[in-house]
């Protein structure tokens, strides 16, 4: 009976590791594969079933049969970095002001405003996209990098504050009370006192903010046209009637590898209880 | 000293208010007027477009597939997410191997996975017919029949967003104190027994949490269908995101498709808040008593 449920949990979980890990070895044969090795049907190993090559890897840097993507690359990173670090800052400090102080404006309170913040979450991106577009032409700023990052903004915002209400809650207000007796302002206090205290919770809030930038699609595609396209928009470009895989498939690896490493980040801290507070 | 407190909020709230309730009230205005290419600009036509919405059977229909489609990719993901949460929470070798792997799909982005996706699924060239050719179940239509397309979408949504799910339960599940599972074996429950009577019940609150953030964001699908199989064959895979996306940004609908955003907002906002309330009446407040 025990040997049993032993065999069956270790079944369930090579069964998904399985399926979780196909789609990548997938994609690593296919980047090493010529247009033949395509066409001659599915296959995963190389030199034994294959002949490999370095085509489509050379592909992302102009070479032929590809798309350059060291452009698109440049634009995700600092669009991402700089939407994310923006977002984080204006989050943390909408998140204490509204966990430390009462904010009243006629019927509006605390509890409304952080509800307005993250409740932008639901907002589907196709209801916001035609105004964008629209808003982003008049001020000049369409298929540029600042456009996008204003609208990165604003979408990773609700992320922030999301995390880091969650997390300024847990902090004693007698931290702060000791601070201001001790002469300091709200300011002051906010930067010498609370925030060293809330450092699990900047990285996880940063790492939230990091992956969905990086990971979207949608705005960075109805925003851009030519000059300021990121890195997935230059991807799915490549998926046309005749895709080339091979570089597709290097392309995919090269835009999907930085952000898997921070699956260790984010189970270092499942291990240690440090993401019980953000769940709550 | 308190004036100081406005330094912290306003800034944050100023430009969400900026860039997005703006846009958003702009929206409600473009959807009274009959926008498009042929008649750029805003003019007075009612609620023209809310007719002729009325009548529109691909926008509703779109909108039944992606409730059929969320809550269906949902439900899967929870009970999945829920099972190898359970799996790699104790007493299992290299957990923390198997931890970062089950949490690697949602770091990775979903279109440049979607593309890859359509590679796998790929008819005559792709490696998953061959594989269940091997296993006697046959190559399979995927991509080309409605129905496989849209089970195709559904997996790619599986695997994609799992792990999510995953996340959040296992660290529910780690955050469990231990005295109730002592007692549970003090008593001589069974595993089974333990799960039904201490661990769902406890995992509760986390579970209609984990639930609800993915049901939003599986309301909005689009990503997925668009780079699949762009809504085919016919329109048998067609979100309501895309059906909006192909009126107002192909052909250039604005009026009409401001009118298709905001209703989808509303129905989606009253669904989300409607699912709320049953999921906390039945697995938080029904768990209690």
């Amino acid at each position: 009976m025990r040997t049993l449920y032993l065999a069956l949990k270790y079944l369930a979980v090579t069964l998904w590791s399985a399926f979780v890990i196909f789609p990548f070895l997938w994609m690593l044969s296919t980047s090493f594969k010529t247009q033949n090795a395509v066409t001659g049907g599915a296959t995963w190993l190389p030199w034994v079933q294959y002949e490999p090559s370095l085509a489509g890897w050379k592909a992302l840097f102009g070479g032929a049969g590809g798309v350059n993507i060291v452009k698109p690359y440049v634009n995700s990173l600092v669009v991402t970095g700089s939407a994310s670090v923006i977002a984080l800052v204006l989050g943390t400090l909408a998140a204490y002001g509204l966990s430390r102080f009462t904010f009243r404006a006629g019927p509006i309170r605390n509890g409304d405003i952080t509800f307005f913040f993250i409740s932008q979450r639901i907002m589907p991106p196709i209801v916001l996209a035609i105004p964008f577009f629209l808003m982003l032409r008049w001020l000049g700023l369409l298929d540029s990098l600042p456009g996008l990052i204003l609208v990165y903004v604003a979408a990773l915002m609700p992320i922030a504050v999301w995390v880091m209400v969650d997390f300024f809650n847990t902090i004693p207000r007698a931290l702060d009370e000791m601070a201001w007796m001790d002469g300091c302002t709200p300011v002051t206090t906010f930067c010498r006192v609370i925030l060293p205290n809330v450092l699990p919770g900047l990285v996880v809030a940063g790492m939230f903010c990091l992956i969905f930038g990086w990971n979207d699609f949608f705005f960075a595609f109805t925003l851009t046209f030519t000059q300021a396209q990121l890195l997935p928009v230059s991807i799915v470009a490549l998926n046309s009637s005749v895709t080339p895989w091979w570089s597709l498939s290097a392309a995919a690896i090269v835009s999907v590898a930085p952000l898997a490493v921070l699956a260790f980040v984010v189970e270092r801290f499942l291990s240690r209880g440090g993401l019980a507070g953000a769940v709550r | 000293m308190y004036r100081q407190k406005y330094i912290f909020l306003l800034p944050g709230l100023l430009v969400l208010i900026a860039v997005i309730l703006f846009p958003l009230i702009f929206t409600i205005r473009v959807s009274f007027s009959s926008w498009d290419v042929y008649n750029p600009g805003l003019n007075n036509a009612g609620g023209a477009m809310y007719a002729r919405m009325w009548e529109d059977s691909r926008y509703w229909e779109a909108l039944w597939r992606l409730s059929l489609l969320a809550v269906s990719t949902v439900l899967m993901q929870y009970v999945l997410g829920f099972g190898l949460a359970l799996l790699v929470w104790r007493e299992i070798a290299a957990r923390r191997f198997f931890r970062v792997l089950f949490l690697v799909p949602m770091m990775t982005t979903p279109v440049v996975m979607s593309v890859i996706w359509r590679t796998i699924f790929h008819e005559s060239l792709g490696p998953l017919n061959p594989i269940l050719d091997a296993l006697g179940i046959g190559a399979q239509p995927w991509l080309s029949q409605p129905g496989f397309a849209f089970a195709a979408v559904m997996i790619v949504e599986i695997w994609q967003w799992t792990p999510f799910m995953f996340l959040l339960l296992l660290a529910g599940l780690l955050s469990l104190p231990s005295e109730p599972f002592l007692a549970a074996r003090v008593d001589g429950a069974g595993p089974i027994r333990t799960f039904l009577s201490v661990t769902f019940p406890m995992m509760g609150a986390i579970s209609v949490g984990a639930i609800l953030i993915r049901a939003i964001e599986a309301s909005k699908i689009m990503e997925t269908v668009y780079v699949l199989t762009s809504g085919g064959p016919g329109t048998s895979t067609e979100t309501v995101s895309y059906y909006i996306y192909i009126r107002g940004m192909r052909d250039f609908q604005i009026g009409y498709s401001a009118a298709l955003s905001l209703t989808y907002l509303i129905i989606m906002a009253v669904a989300l808040t409607l699912i709320a309330k049953a999921l906390v009446r039945l697995m938080v407040r029904g768990a209690q008593a």
